[in-house]
């Protein structure tokens, strides 16, 4: 037997992105939290991905593409915002960063 | 063939994925996601998506990730300190999420049910000349879109990485 169910690839993306959200929910490190989201942007892309192969449409890769040119925005401004955050409060764990909060 | 390899390397990014989650130093969260990314070029390729597997490598695993180690560094960020959890997270996170994940699975076996196989080489149309040629005639409003959208990005680094001016 040499070839894979697509459902494995699947299952793997749902693993994948559960272990993105686990991050996201009990990680405190603001970097390691941005870290899980993309985690989770890129189980969502292997889906995308397996999606492309089962209907044999390159439409999946463009989808992909766009999320990965997203993430790559999203990285930078991000970025910047923890180094703005550092900056003022001189801490990067999100317990601290609640002036919203009040 | 194929089945070894995509259990190697989906065995290599759910051990990668579990480290970054579970280390407490950031730089070390870090390099695992990398290994992630990298397994899962490789998964790209089994599935066909050459382009992809090429803008992932450079993409996520060089730029993004670079970016990250570098704010780390900046930053000198240590590992994070330990504190008093609420008990509810502590009680329920974790079942919760097994829930979400069991839920998933379900859903996507009965959707596929085991009679589509992935082998390499069954779908040939994810080259850079297939992705190229969608990009440019079905997907050009989006990716012009997209150019706007960098454009922003790169602005709003700007502006928020400047120095205040007094």
């Amino acid at each position: 037997m040499n070839a894979v169910p697509i459902s494995w690839f699947l299952t793997l993306s749902a693993v994948l992105f559960v272990l993105g959200v686990a991050g996201f929910l009990f990680r405190r490190s603001i970097i390691t939290v941005f870290m899980s989201i993309e985690l989770m942007l890129n189980a969502v892309n292997l889906s995308f991905v397996t999606f492309a192969y089962q209907y044999k449409q390159v439409s999946g890769h463009l989808f992909t593409f766009f999320v990965m040119v997203v993430a790559a925005a999203e990285a930078a401004v991000g970025l910047a915002i923890i180094l703005t955050v550092f900056k003022n409060r001189a801490t990067l764990n999100i317990d601290d960063v609640d002036s919203m909060k009040n | 063939m194929d089945i070894v390899l995509f259990l190697v390397f989906a065995i290599i990014a759910v051990v990668a994925a579990v480290n970054v989650v579970v280390q407490t130093h950031p730089i070390s969260s870090a390099v695992s996601l990398i290994g992630v990314m990298g397994s899962l070029a490789i998964l790209y390729l089994l599935l066909g998506a050459e382009f992809i597997a090429a803008a992932q490598v450079i993409v996520y695993a060089g730029a993004v990730m670079v970016l990250f180690v570098f704010v780390i560094m900046l930053l000198n960020a240590g590992a994070e300190a330990k504190r008093g959890r609420s008990l509810v997270a502590q009680l329920l996170g974790v079942p919760v999420l097994l829930a979400l994940l069991g839920l998933l699975a379900y859903f996507v076996e009965r959707a596929f049910p085991g009679n589509v196989k992935v082998h390499f080489g069954g779908f040939t149309g994810g080259s850079a000349q297939a992705v190229g040629r969608a990009l440019f005639t079905t997907y050009l409003l989006p990716f012009e879109v997209t150019s706007v959208l960098i454009l922003i990005a790169i602005l709003g680094a700007i502006v928020l990485g400047r120095k205040e001016l007094d």
